[in-house]
């Protein structure tokens, strides 16, 4: 199992104590399997997201990846856990400004001690990212951001995929590409894919989906 | 003469400090001489300073014609001050000189003076032969009868010549002079028949000049009442040939102390007691920014002198370190003449 | 409308206090800096200008000697009968007890006014002035001045320190003198007089415009202290044009959405004007307040550096005159506007709806060219200036060219030497790390160039202080020989000294001078008894001849020697004619070196001095001799001479060195505020772009980066630009020392120094703004470590 959730638990403070977000929550991913989260603003869907991703800590429950629990590691292990087992795509900003399209899509994957210049190269080819190579993030379109996003993911080669409305800010054609060649590359790679997601039609096109509500499974 | 105690006294007020200082002057002098009556003067001798009294002038005025009958005045005054009695060589010297010269033409009024330490050889005054002097302004001659007269301004300057045609003239009793009911009193003569004439150096260039000057000595030691707010002086000359010097003391209860000297052209001549003269303002003028009578009406009943006597330039103001008006007059009514007036206290 | 606009405006500054405390605390740190220097100058300034108005000097022209320092009486009676309105002043050095007194001598009645204290004075009067000898004094000397001398010693706190004044008539006394000084020539003057030379040949007329001798001797002191003034002004207005720069930016969408409201831009512009002026008042408060703590904090060294330097006197006390408050808080709002005036016009020149603002700290490549432009411009002007320039404005014109260039040009270097290293770095760390920096670089290029300034003056002025202290260390050695310095209390005494030492076969090297004006320039003239000692300790900068020739021709009264400050001043070099006296021109023999004093110096011959200056006579003699101890307990076991009589060698040195040191306490006190404003501003912009930084850092954490080391890669990258900073700032500096030392100094002391390196002392400089980078960025990376990781996660938040 590539992926095993039990029982998490999740609370932000607020202006009248704290303010649970997931509530006792359980889930398991296969590598190779594609599951999608869908819930309303606020369900909890993200904060599942960034709990996996070794983004942040859950309060109480378990979290194990490749049968390793990552629940109770500091932050240079969540560190490492980002580094060399999780890659993230997110809605917006992230790119790294001050690196162009090549060293962005190296960055993980050096990081990692992963990097392969050929496979970068050949996912950069895939994304249509060739012409791009020497250009800085801020002069790239918003699809072009997200395809350098999905790269530099890949590059690193990690062994569960989390994405995070990674469409979100595209128009419907270009979402759609992007989406169509994350598919591909993921299959390809085997990883797993988790996607949080408003949409029901790219919800659609995954292996599983998840309704989150109010912090639940539903 | 108080009149000049009082502008000495006054000149040296010039800043509070001095005010302070000479507040002194109102009580006994410490160690000076004092003016007895019955004068003996031992001449030319006399006409030399008397460095053991505390105060002492030589004081000239004179009114002058120039072409095509333009009439001018002149001032030239030497004082001399003693801070202690007695004479001493170099910056110690007690004796404090000072002067003021002036030039009043209708339109105009020139004046400017000068100070100086005694002892080192600025300013002082030698009897025989006769010279008075401080800095570059002289009045000097072989004697008192014929002199030469000089001084010298930012904007002007005159070189005089003086010759007397009678003789000298003794006020009050045979040159011991009272001035007041509590017995202030000076040593006073004067030389009222001097002929003089000379140029005039004025910003519109040099002015040949004539006429007549009078010259005033007095020395004393006695201070002011300390009740006398100021005074009103007179010398005129009527054309008769008579003169008469005259002055009132303002008292600050608004009382007059008056006194004169009538004479007459050959010198003989008659003190006049208090109250026997009257003089009474007709017209004023404000000159920086007091207001000054500058026309009078003088009474002398026993002599029948019934005059105006008016002001040629009523903005004659001396503005020096303790300000006050002197100007030449113009004497008319019962008698016809020329003169000097000065007033002091007018605020 | 206005109101509501005013509100809006202001909500930005309740939302970002700390950009409103970087922008108030750049302006006062200006302002305080600014003033302060202000106030020392014009302390000193009034405390010369009562000296000099007590004294009749600066408001009144004066009549001083052709030659030599003292006017016959007989001069000063011959100008007054000659119709000169002329008024005597005796000056005069003066013993009481501990206290060295410049006792005045005026003539009050003579005196124009305003001269002399009792005009203001309650205590004494002028009759007791005239005739019981009252002597006014600085309250510092009264009481020492009251048990010496049996004249009543009034307190008067109007005039300079350690003067007295008295009559003319009591100087004379006191001083034992029949002449006079000098005389005061009254405004008013009467027509027709002679011309002076022909009453009194002797003398000739100073101008009052013309600043009295300490007047133009210290005006470059004051200059130098404008200059940092102006330096540490112009540091703080690049943290307030930073902190203006970044408010207005940030500004942009709600200066847009108020005017698509319809708020006029006229009235916006007024309204954020008033803003800034409000804002720049408040700061101009502040400043003016702290400058007034830094002028009274620093004033008893620049007094000490005065009084050390040029013999100058300043008052203790502050005393300032509301124009100073009001020029305070004039300099805070020419400081807002000046820092203002670009934001302003970026805003009056943006369409309503603009769209795609860039990044205010972001520079556009033709913003780039246009500042490397100015910059190699500002630098060919520097060294146009220093090539062709002369006079002491043109020298800190050069220098404020040079350092204007320089802080332009910093971000471009850096940029380069950066891109430099990221060709060459390894590793994707050290990659990200460089590229991050560069991109910092246009946020951060306002206070590196403040650091760059802060550290170049600082190399600079250490480097100018420290080869003229080394410069001055020889000079002391050639010039302080003699084992012993003694100084006699009269001249007889001194004679006795004289041939008791002789008789014990010592040395004997009378010290004599008098004090004149040569060429127009106040100097002393010294008649020195030619020995070996001299030939072999003394070194000429320009010579006629060798060493012991120079000598011979000095000894035989055929030749002088004077110092280099009078040779620059009067353009006299060996083998010109020396006009010495009225009638008397020696030819120049030799040039020396002389770092202890500003003024012109001449040495001649015992013999001729003592023929040209009869009067004198030494009471101060060098002892050459090889047993010191012996010498000086014989002279005070036999000859009675007091302990305070007798200096050895060492004291002295240390004396003069001592003296040296507090003169330059007040220029390293200004070098390290303007360090401290230079951390500051590094601070303020970290803390400020701290919040730009998160979505720019967020992303490195999201891919594997833990908070721990995105902060200390920040305090790294705050070390690596001042580190870099500082080795732009090395050349920088020796560049400003060189100036100082061959150009600033040749023409406000009029000497040239040798310029020396200091390595070591760079280094601990270095350290230190290492230190102060360090400290700067320690705080908000400490914050960046703490950052909660859902700060870091709003980032990407989809929902926001």
């Amino acid at each position: 199992m590539l992926l095993r959730v039990e029982n998490l638990s999740k609370a932000y403070p607020g202006p009248e104590g704290p303010v649970p977000v997931l509530r006792g929550v359980g889930l398991q991913l296969r590598a190779g399997e594609t599951l999608a989260l869908r819930g309303e603003s606020g369900s909890g869907k993200s904060t599942l997201l960034h709990l996996v991703g070794g983004l942040d800590r859950a309060d109480a429950g378990r979290i194990a990846i490749d049968g390793q629990d990552v629940t109770g590691l500091d932050d240079p292990g969540r560190a490492a856990l980002r580094r060399g087992t999780v890659g993230v795509i997110f809605q917006q900003f992230n790119l790294i400004p001050s690196l162009n399209v090549r060293a962005n899509i190296a960055f993980q994957a050096r990081l990692a001690g992963r990097h392969d210049a050929a496979r970068a190269a050949r996912l950069a080819d895939a994304l249509g990212l060739t012409a791009q190579l020497d250009k800085y993030p801020e002069q790239l379109s918003g699809g072009q951001q997200q395809r350098v996003a999905i790269a530099r993911t890949l590059a690193a080669r990690p062994a569960l995929v989390l994405a995070d409305e990674p469409t979100g800010n595209l128009d419907e054609a270009t979402a759609a590409a992007v989406m169509d060649q994350m598919l591909a590359l993921v299959a390809e790679t085997g990883a797993g894919l988790m996607m949080v997601t408003h949409s029901p039609d790219l919800a659609g096109r995954l292996g599983r989906q998840l309704h989150l509500r109010q912090g639940r499974l539903a | 003469m108080t009149r000049k105690v009082i502008l000495f006294c006054l000149a040296l007020l010039a800043t509070p400090a001095l005010a302070q200082g000479f507040a002194g002057m109102g009580t006994e002098a410490e160690g000076f001489a004092a003016p007895a009556p019955d004068p003996a003067f031992d001449f030319p001798a006399d006409h030399g300073p008397h460095p053991d009294y505390r105060i002492e002038w030589w004081y000239l005025t004179a009114n002058l014609e120039g072409p095509e009958g333009r009439r001018y005045g002149l001032q030239w005054t030497l004082f001399r001050s003693a801070l202690a009695p007695g004479a001493r060589e170099g910056w110690d010297s007690p004796q404090v000189w000072f002067a003021h010269a002036a030039v009043t033409t209708p339109e105009a009024h020139f004046f400017t003076e000068r100070f100086a330490r005694g002892g080192i050889g600025q300013a002082g005054v030698r009897a025989d032969p006769f010279e008075a002097r401080i800095d570059d302004w002289r009045m000097a001659g072989p004697s008192l009868d014929d002199m030469e007269l000089t001084a010298t301004g930012p904007d002007f300057a005159y070189d005089m010549n003086l010759q007397a045609e009678g003789p000298l003239v003794f006020h009050g009793d045979g040159g011991y002079s009272v001035k007041s009911d509590q017995g202030q009193a000076s040593y006073y003569y004067s030389q009222p028949f001097y002929r003089i004439a000379g140029t005039l150096t004025l910003p519109e260039g040099g002015v040949p000049v004539s006429g007549a000057a009078w010259l005033d000595r007095e020395w004393s030691s006695q201070p002011l009442a300390a009740d006398q707010d100021g005074w009103d002086w007179f010398s005129l000359s009527f054309e008769s040939g008579a003169k008469l010097m005259a002055f009132q003391l303002r008292q600050s209860d608004g009382s007059t102390y008056s006194s004169g000297t009538w004479i007459e052209p050959d010198g003989t001549t008659t003190a006049l007691p208090d109250g026997a003269i009257s003089a009474a303002p007709q017209a004023r003028t404000e000159v920086a920014g007091r207001t000054v009578p500058t026309r009078w009406r003088l009474d002398l009943p026993a002599r029948g002198v019934d005059v105006t006597v008016a002001a040629l330039n009523p903005r004659a103001w001396m503005g020096v370190s303790v300000p006050y008006w002197e100007g030449p007059v113009t004497v008319s009514g019962s008698h016809d003449g020329t003169g000097y007036l000065e007033m002091t206290g007018y605020e | 409308m206005t109101r509501a606009g005013l509100s809006a405006l202001w909500s930005f500054w309740r939302r970002n206090p700390l950009q409103l405390f970087t922008l108030v605390a750049g302006l006062a740190l200006a302002t305080a800096l600014w003033s302060g220097v202000q106030a020392l100058n014009a302390q000193a300034r009034a405390s010369y200008d009562a000296a000099a108005a007590v004294l009749g000097e600066g408001r009144y022209d004066q009549l001083i000697p052709a030659a030599g320092e003292t006017v016959a009486q007989d001069s000063y009676l011959a100008l007054r009968r000659a119709g000169w309105q002329v008024s005597p002043v005796l000056e005069g050095p003066l013993q009481a007890r501990q206290a060295r007194v410049r006792l005045v001598g005026i003539d009050p009645l003579t005196a124009p006014g305003g001269v002399g204290p009792m005009t203001r004075s309650e205590a004494a009067t002028l009759p007791a002035f005239l005739s019981e000898g009252v002597v006014f004094a600085h309250p510092g000397i009264a009481e020492a001045l009251a048990g010496t001398l049996s004249q009543r010693v009034v307190a008067d706190p109007g005039l300079a320190p350690d003067t007295a004044i008295t009559d003319i008539g009591v100087a004379q006394r006191l001083l034992g003198r029949d002449d006079l000084s000098r005389l005061i020539l009254a405004e008013d003057q009467p027509i027709g007089r002679p011309d002076l030379s022909d009453v009194a040949p002797g003398l000739i007329r100073r101008a009052s415009q013309q600043a009295s001798d300490i007047g133009q001797l210290t005006d470059s002191f004051h200059l130098n202290l404008t200059a940092f003034g102006l330096l540490s002004f112009a540091v703080g207005i690049f943290i307030v044009h930073g902190a203006i720069g970044l408010a207005f930016e940030q500004r942009r969408a709600m200066i847009r959405t108020l005017r698509t409201l319809g708020l006029s831009l006229r009235r916006l512009m007024v309204l954020m004007g008033l803003e800034l002026a409000l804002i720049a008042l408040v700061a101009g408060g502040i400043g003016v307040a702290l400058g007034y703590v830094l002028a009274a904090g620093l004033l008893p060294d620049v007094a000490a550096t005065l009084e050390g330097l040029y013999g100058a006197q300043v008052a203790g006390g502050l005393q300032l005159d509301p124009v100073w408050w009001l020029s305070g808080l004039g300099i805070a709002l020419l400081g807002a506007v000046l820092a203002g005036a670009g934001a302003f016009w970026k805003i009056i020149r943006m369409p309503v709806l603009a769209t795609g603002a860039r990044a205010w700290a972001v520079a556009t490549g033709r913003g780039r060219g246009c500042q490397g432009a100015a910059a190699l411009a500002l630098l060919g002007l520097a060294g146009l200036g220093t090539l062709l320039g002369g006079g002491l404005i043109a020298g800190f014109a050069s220098l404020a060219c040079l350092l204007l260039g320089a802080a332009l040009a910093l971000p471009l270097v850096l940029d380069r030497l950066l891109a430099l290293g990221e060709a060459f770095a390894r590793g994707v760390r050290t990659e990200w790390f460089l590229a991050d920096t560069r991109q910092q670089l246009p946020g951060l290029s306002l206070a590196l160039m403040a650091l760059l300034l802060a550290m170049a003056a600082n190399i600079g002025v250490s480097t100018m202080v420290s080869s003229f202290r080394m410069t001055f260390t020889g000079f002391l050695d050639q010039r302080l020989f003699a084992e012993l310095y003694v100084e006699a209390e009269d001249t007889t005494q001194g004679a006795a000294v004289a041939d008791f030492v002789q008789d014990r076969g010592a040395t004997v090297l009378p010290i004599q001078w008098v004090d004149t004006h040569i060429a127009g320039q106040a100097a002393e003239v010294y008649g020195t008894r030619v020995a070996p000692a001299y030939v072999e300790n003394w070194r000429f900068i320009a010579q006629d001849g060798t060493d012991s020739a120079v000598w011979d021709r000095v000894a035989d009264g055929a030749a002088a020697i004077i110092n280099e400050q009078l040779a620059r001043r009067a353009d006299l070099w060996p083998g010109d004619p020396l006009p010495l006296a009225a009638d008397r021109t020696l030819p120049i023999a030799g040039v020396v070196g002389d770092y202890g004093n500003p003024i012109g110096q001449v040495v001649i011959g015992e013999g001729l001095f003592e023929r040209l200056f009869p009067a004198a006579a030494p009471e101060r003699f060098g002892l050459v001799t090889d047993t010191p101890a012996a010498l000086r307990a014989a002279l005070q076991d036999d000859l009675g001479l007091a302990a305070g009589q007798i200096t050895d060698q060492a004291a002295l040195k240390q004396f003069s060195l001592g003296v040296f040191e507090r003169t330059f306490t007040v220029t390293a006190a200004l070098n390290v505020l303007t360090l401290a404003v230079a951390g500051f501003a590094i601070l303020m912009s970290l803390l400020t772009l701290a919040a730009m930084r998160v979505p720019q850092l967020a992303p490195a954490w999201a891919l594997g980066l833990t908070r721990a080391s995105l902060g200390r890669l920040e305090v790294l990258r705050a070390l690596v630009l001042a580190a870099l900073t500082g080795l732009v700032a090395l050349p920088l500096g020796l560049a400003l020392a060189w100036l100082l030392l061959a150009v600033i100094n040749v023409e406000a002391f009029g000497w040239r120094l040798p310029m020396f390196l200091f390595p070591g002392d760079y280094a601990v400089l270095g350290g230190f703004a290492l230190l102060a980078a360090l400290l700067a960025a320690l705080w908000p990376a400490w914050r960046l470590a703490r950052t909660p990781p859902s700060e870091l996660l709003k980032v990407f938040a989809n929902d926001a």
